[in-house]
């Protein structure tokens, strides 16, 4: 029996290192010439630019959106080929006073639509309902831009198949110890999500500032409720229709993170849940070759990823309940006794899952350090890179378990 | 169709790159564990020609051996070696054959010391304590597990306490020689104190009334090595 569950730790141990080789190869491969040449970010002349709708839909974000549609404001962009408009979903706090008077002081640029609460795919819906414009973005109302980031985006629409393109995301302002935490799992977000799109194999565009072909909505439609998290299940919608979502790794976006570990937990078991559940309604996704590398390889080995992250905490608490056992029987027998630990070689774990937990520890860290590379242009450890090693593997296995718990008992999991 | 159609060459190539990962952390504990194995096989040597060298001065000295071999750490060298063989038991990636092996040949150095005590008791009239301790891994023996705790206990609160472990199921003729000569049930764990034989579990304070010598240390750690003598005392 204790043979078959470490060959099963050794199965999840191939699996991850597999996906983490796969994507380190990818990285190092090299760039295709079309993604190097919209790297550049070039566009000729103002003709060129194709005009934009930034949607920013928003339930009680008095505190930020000023900042946010402020930020868009000051875009890099021809000012006669943006527009930004801000649809409140029914806020209750001074959100709609708040857009009424940005509308008022940026007339040519700012439009605001109240409407009743109804979820964030029918705020944005009723945007793009209005739009004409050729592209549509949407940007969250707790997130800022930089001002070159649209700009950065822009070429990667030369290509006709693409349909979306995402951006960097990276934390606003982090200031306590979670926000250090999100944000190195963020720059590794930043690595993954580069990979996933040189792979055509991104399965979310994020609310903060993805951009959409305005025709694609024509095509497959607008947005779902999609189980809280409509920004994945268009995603999936546009790649199991065959076309593409591009990423442009340095347009960096900010965004406000959860603060406290209930409001991350509420957040995370929203976008797991949001992840198990839109991919059960696309199963037919999975393993089906006919979606390339999400089909085969991305999808797949993040369904399998919490399959067996599940197991390993199981087989984790398993050891450490053992031990604790039996050091109870011990102190029960003859009583606690402390010891200075010695150091000897001959008791260095030298088991193959030692040495497997080195290799897939170093090569997360050297991916970590590669995103760090990707955001901010320096691949010097830090601290919030500690902090994400030391404490996310022991909050994350909660929304994990708590995502499966909803689905599996088909329990409500709201936005906030 | 995807835009990007899949490179199956890719896909295999990680497969091999992650198969080579496998390989190479598989051959790297096979190498170190089999390292260490040696350095056991060493160690019980080095053990074994002491014992030899010791009989061997026993028996030129005749008269007065006494004096040469009182000062022997034969006893703490062969705790080290059955705390680290009790480590390769239980430690996935030994190989058990050669661990069960060196199981065998712990046993006989155990047997051989202890009879180069017994002489010594009865040559100078050394009075240490002798503890046999036999134990099972065939089946749960959880009292086996707990007296193993009781003796790493006693041990580390006294030192000069000899303790000699037995698996009673080892196929090893010398080790089922000493269960015969001392009429050892089957019913374990089982003690024999100074020729004495206990079956079945004893707390540290009926060990105390038993030997009235042994220290009633209750907390204080005197050993530095917590698991030195647990190795040769406790079952699998």
């Amino acid at each position: 029996m204790a043979d078959i569950l470490v060959y099963i730790l050794y199965t999840a141990l191939f699996c991850g290192l597999y996906f983490q080789i796969f994507l380190l190869l990818t990285f190092f491969e090299g760039k295709d010439p079309q993604v190097a040449e919209n790297d550049k970010g070039h566009i000729k002349g103002d003709d060129a630019f194709p005009s934009v709708t930034v949607v920013v839909p928003c339930f009680n974000e008095a505190k930020t959106l000023r900042g946010t549609i402020m930020s868009l404001l000051a875009l890099d962009y021809p000012k006669n080929k943006l527009s930004v408009m801000i649809v409140d979903d029914g806020s209750k706090d001074e959100t709609l006073s708040i857009a009424k008077s940005l509308a008022k002081q940026f007339p040519q640029q700012v439009k605001t639509i109240a409407k009743e609460n109804g979820g964030k795919h029918t705020a944005v819906n009723l945007a793009i309902a209005e739009c004409t414009t050729e592209l549509i973005g949407c940007l969250d109302a707790d997130s800022f831009v930089e001002p070159s980031t649209l700009r950065k985006m822009i070429p990667y629409f030369n290509d006709q198949k693409t349909m979306a393109v995402t951006p960097a995301m990276r934390v606003h302002k982090p200031e306590n110890l979670l926000q250090l935490m999100q944000k190195a799992e963020y720059n590794l977000g930043i690595f993954t999500k580069r990979i996933f799109g040189m792979l055509d194999a991104i399965h979310v565009t994020p609310g903060p500032f993805s951009i959409f072909r305005r025709s694609v909505f024509d095509k497959i439609g607008v947005f779902k409720k999609a189980h809280n998290t409509e920004d994945m299940e268009i995603a999936f919608r546009i790649q199991s229709h065959g076309y593409r979502i591009a990423n442009c790794h340095t347009a960096h976006v900010y965004t406000v993170t959860p603060d406290t570990v209930k409001k991350l937990h509420r957040q995370r078991t929203r976008w797991i849940y949001g992840f198990i559940n839109n991919t059960i309604d696309y199963k037919h996704i999975l393993f089906n070759k006919k979606y390339g590398n999400m089909g085969m390889l991305t999808i797949p080995c993040s369904v399998i990823s919490i399959v067996f992250t599940f197991y390993m905490i199981g087989y984790f608490l398993f050891r450490v309940g053992a031990n604790t056992a039996d050091n109870i029987e011990r102190w029960m027998t003859v009583g606690i006794n402390f010891h200075m630990p010695t150091f000897d070689l001959f008791f260095f774990n030298t088991e193959i899952l030692t040495f497997l937990g080195i290799v897939i520890f170093a090569l997360t860290a050297f991916i970590v350090l590669l995103g760090k590379k990707l955001a901010e242009d320096s691949a010097v450890p830090s601290r919030d890179i500690v902090y994400f090693f030391i404490f996310y593997p022991f909050v994350a296995p909660f929304w994990l378990g708590k995502a499966v718990y909803n689905t599996v008992f088909a329990k409500n999991t709201p936005w906030r | 169709m995807p835009p990007i159609p899949l490179n199956y060459k890719k896909y295999v190539l990680v497969f091999i790159l992650t198969a080579a990962v496998f390989g190479l952390a598989f051959i790297l504990s096979n190498y170190i564990n089999t390292k260490k194995i040696d350095t056991l096989k060493l160690s019980g040597d080095t053990i074994s020609i002491d014992i030899l060298s010791l009989e061997t001065q026993f028996a030129l000295l005749q008269e007065s051996p006494c004096k040469t071999v009182q000062n022997s750490t034969l006893s703490d060298e062969l705790n080290s070696l059955g705390e680290r063989l009790s480590y390769a038991e239980n430690q996935r990636g030994f190989s058990t054959a050669e661990v069960l092996t060196l199981k065998k040949y712990y046993s006989i150095l155990e047997i051989k010391d202890y009879l180069l005590n017994q002489k010594l008791r009865k040559t100078c009239g050394f009075r240490p304590t002798t503890i046999l301790y036999f134990y099972s891994t065939k089946e749960e023996c959880v009292d086996c597990t707990r007296q193993g705790y009781v003796l790493t206990k006693i041990r580390e609160d006294n030192p000069d306490i000899r303790v000699y472990s037995f698996d009673y199921d080892l196929d090893v003729s010398a080790v089922q020689t000493m269960i015969t000569l001392h009429k050892i049930p089957a019913s374990l764990p089982v003690l024999v104190i100074n020729d004495k034989v206990y079956d079945g579990f004893k707390s540290i304070e009926e060990m105390q009334a038993i030997v009235p010598e042994l220290k009633a240390s209750s907390t204080s750690a005197t050993s530095t090595n917590a698991t030195s003598s647990k190795a040769t005392t406790t079952k699998k």
